[in-house]
């Protein structure tokens, strides 16, 4: 008998709320394009949708988690990370994805960021960075690099902006890498291999802003930004995390820069309490059911 | 449902209120916990770092309030009932959290062991200055539960009973002790599990095809799933649907608030717990909670001794507010005592709730000890000439 092979269905439908469309992201945004790599790397790497859980911040990324056909947590402002944490902690059989922007999980969840990769939880975070604060109407971000103009530096930014990668390379992230939403194959690849991983995996996409970012600095639409992507970015894998920060219009670097291995922190977190307590301790994945 | 007897420490202890907190919260099954140290409550954490990985589950020291307020959430979605413990400042932190809970129907605890403030005010002396915080310390129109222990037996008893409530309203609930109550050691008493009841958490039996996680069938409380079980389910802090679907209209707004409010106060006079005395033919009635009840005592019996007609409500529950129960006092009685540590706080609600009907005398004292019994005597002979 042959396989009936719908082609008119989408493959990565299976993985939204349809009943939810239209999203609300803006014609040329990037984030849906990183929604459809996420569900491609579903596809690929074969994991079980049943016990994977998606954990969003607040902001335009912050929305991926109303889009996604997953147990899916709208949380509040930078609060992504430690939601996770505790879903993560209270049921170790979950995967978890935490997937929100570069103002959520840099400055106001900033210390979450650095203290998840420290611990090194095991959480899958990709951070959609479009250099600015995008729901709020365009605001320097910590990521906004020097010279932007943005709402609140009309005149231009002058604050250093943070390099991601290095900031949780330095933390202790077990896999760091970057992309852009042109390097559609290669996000989706990122993100198999963070499945993988075990610990806390960082994947910064960089994407464009067309309403806010690159309108304001005259660099065209998203299309314009898609050849900016392409023309620009240099695969740089394994290159020193120091030396791949972003600038006004430079290079970007981009690829696969950190891919180490360390005992994640519920690893460590038994094998201490094995040391210390021996049979006293009771694992807590033989927890009850608290529904009677 | 009865105790999980792996988290039940049966017998006769010589502990204090927040170790005592720690094995109730232990006894009613909680597994998770995420705090941040703080004084005077940090001693509940210590002693569930010790416990919990022998009854099987998990303690985190997260990286500040927000954090531990949010990661206890996310552990009751993964399935766990979890708790965060604090004081004053660290309070103040987590107010975001107590909405998103309020908002999302998480049910979890919040202890909050109160130190004298504002700000970092007094970190090892008593007050009672948080409980308008507790009510209304977040943005916009919510309902929470709080409860007022006054020893450590109660802080045992009571920890259970804000579990079970968490659980019955999918609400959260302020455990609101004090440093003293905190820190004094007396006798608990813990029962074997089989005479501890618990309420199992209001979890959906329906298939996933006809589950929406905000569908209320009458009790106003929806049935809960977890992480994991293949019912894909969305949960947010915005205004949102039965489908648990964001959904900016007044219209959805007007029935998710509405509902969240009703399914507190309709069912006030089952939450509220009070202890009475000698109410029957009081002139003046002593209100208060938590330690101060207890210093309220010694004048209450010193009023008695001049042959004074006072009696005695206890809140053991703060909010939602009796105010039922003050309304038909306020009809027979001359005058309310309100000793509190704070300028302040439930007292308005006395006064709110009599309206005008009988006098209410407030007793402040702004933290850092407790009430000498003279003053609230003073002002128990001042309210008989009212």
């Amino acid at each position: 008998m042959l396989n009936v092979i719908d082609d008119t269905a989408n493959p990565v439908e299976q993985f939204l709320r349809t009943d939810r469309m239209p999203h609300i992201w803006c014609p040329g945004c990037g984030i849906g394009t990183t929604v459809n790599s996420f569900a491609r790397a579903l596809i690929d790497s074969n994991v079980d949708l049943q016990t994977l859980a998606l954990v969003s911040g607040i902001g335009c990324t912050g929305r991926v988690a109303g889009y996604v056909k997953l147990d899916s947590f709208h949380t509040t402002h930078g609060r992504a990370i430690p939601f996770a944490t505790g879903l993560k902690l209270a049921n170790p059989k979950l995967n978890v994805v935490v997937y929100s922007g570069d103002g959520d999980l840099s400055a106001i969840g900033g210390n979450h960021l650095i203290h998840a990769a420290r611990r090194n939880i095991d959480l899958k975070v990709i951070c959609v960075n479009n250099l600015i604060y995008a729901m709020t109407g365009g605001q320097t971000a910590p990521t906004t690099p020097g010279h932007a103009t943005t709402s609140t530096n009309p005149y231009g930014t002058f604050e250093p902006a943070f390099n991601l990668p290095h900031l949780v390379e330095a933390a202790g992230a077990v896999y760091v890498a970057r992309w852009t939403t042109f390097h559609v194959r290669q996000l989706a690849r990122s993100i198999s291999e963070a499945f993988a991983k075990k610990g806390l995996s960082f994947i910064e996409v960089i994407s464009p802003c067309p309403t806010l970012y690159q309108r304001r600095n005259k660099m065209g639409d998203g299309l314009d930004t898609m050849k900016y992507y392409k023309e620009k970015s240099k695969v740089m894998n394994g290159a020193p995390t120091g030396e791949v920060g972003l600038t006004l219009n430079g290079e970007i670097a981009v690829g696969k820069f950190v891919d180490r291995d360390r005992p994640d922190y519920q690893s460590m977190m038994r094998a201490q309490y094995v040391e210390a307590l021996g049979e006293r301790y009771i694992e807590e994945a033989e927890m009850e059911c608290v529904c009677g | 449902m009865k105790a999980d007897p792996h988290g039940v420490l049966t017998g006769t202890h010589f502990i204090d209120g927040d170790h005592a907190c720690c094995e109730g919260a232990l006894a009613v099954g909680a597994r998770f916990a995420a705090g941040y140290p703080i004084t005077p409550s940090t001693e509940v954490v210590e002693r569930f770092a010790a416990r919990v990985p022998t009854v099987g589950g998990t303690f985190i020291q997260m990286e500040d309030e927000l954090a531990a307020s949010i990661a206890l959430q996310g552990g009751v979605w993964g399935g766990a009932k979890a708790f965060t413990v604090t004081s004053g400042p660290g309070f103040s932190l987590m107010m975001e959290h107590v909405g998103y809970a309020a908002m999302t129907e998480t049910p979890c605890v919040f202890v909050d062991v109160q130190r004298g403030g504002p700000s970092t005010g007094l970190p090892t002396l008593p007050a009672q200055g948080d409980m308008m915080q507790a009510r209304w310390g977040s943005h916009g129109d919510y309902e929470i539960v709080a409860l007022c222990p006054n020893s450590p037996q109660e802080c045992f008893d009571l920890t259970i009973k804000a579990f079970n409530l968490a659980e019955e309203f999918r609400v959260p609930v302020m455990f609101m002790m004090d440093e003293v109550v905190g820190h004094m050691t007396e006798k608990v008493v813990i029962p074997p599990a089989d005479q501890i009841e618990v309420v199992p958490r209001k979890h959906t039996r329906r298939p996933v095809e006809e589950y929406l996680p905000y569908e209320t069938n009458g009790d106003l409380v929806p049935e809960m799933a977890h992480a994991g079980e293949g019912y894909k389910f969305h949960v947010t802090g915005l205004t949102h649907d039965e489908r648990g679907y964001p959904n900016m209209t007044p219209q959805t707004q007007d029935k998710l608030v509405k509902r969240l409010q009703n399914k507190i106060r309709n069912a006030v006079d089952r939450i509220c717990m009070f202890e009475e005395d000698g109410l029957a033919d009081a002139e003046v009635v002593v209100v208060s909670y938590g330690i101060t009840s207890r210093v309220a005592q010694r004048a209450i019996d010193m009023a008695h001794e001049r042959g004074l007609k006072v009696g005695k409500l206890r809140l053991i529950t703060a909010w939602p507010f009796p105010d039922s129960k003050i309304i038909e006092l306020a009809r027979r009685v001359k005058a309310f005592v309100v000793p509190e540590l704070n300028l302040g706080q439930m007292a308005r609600e006395v006064e709110r709730a009599a309206a005008g009907k009988a006098r209410t005398i407030l007793v402040p004292h702004a933290g850092g000890g407790v009430h000498n019994p003279e003053e609230i005597l003073k002002a128990i002979v001042e309210a008989t000439r009212c």
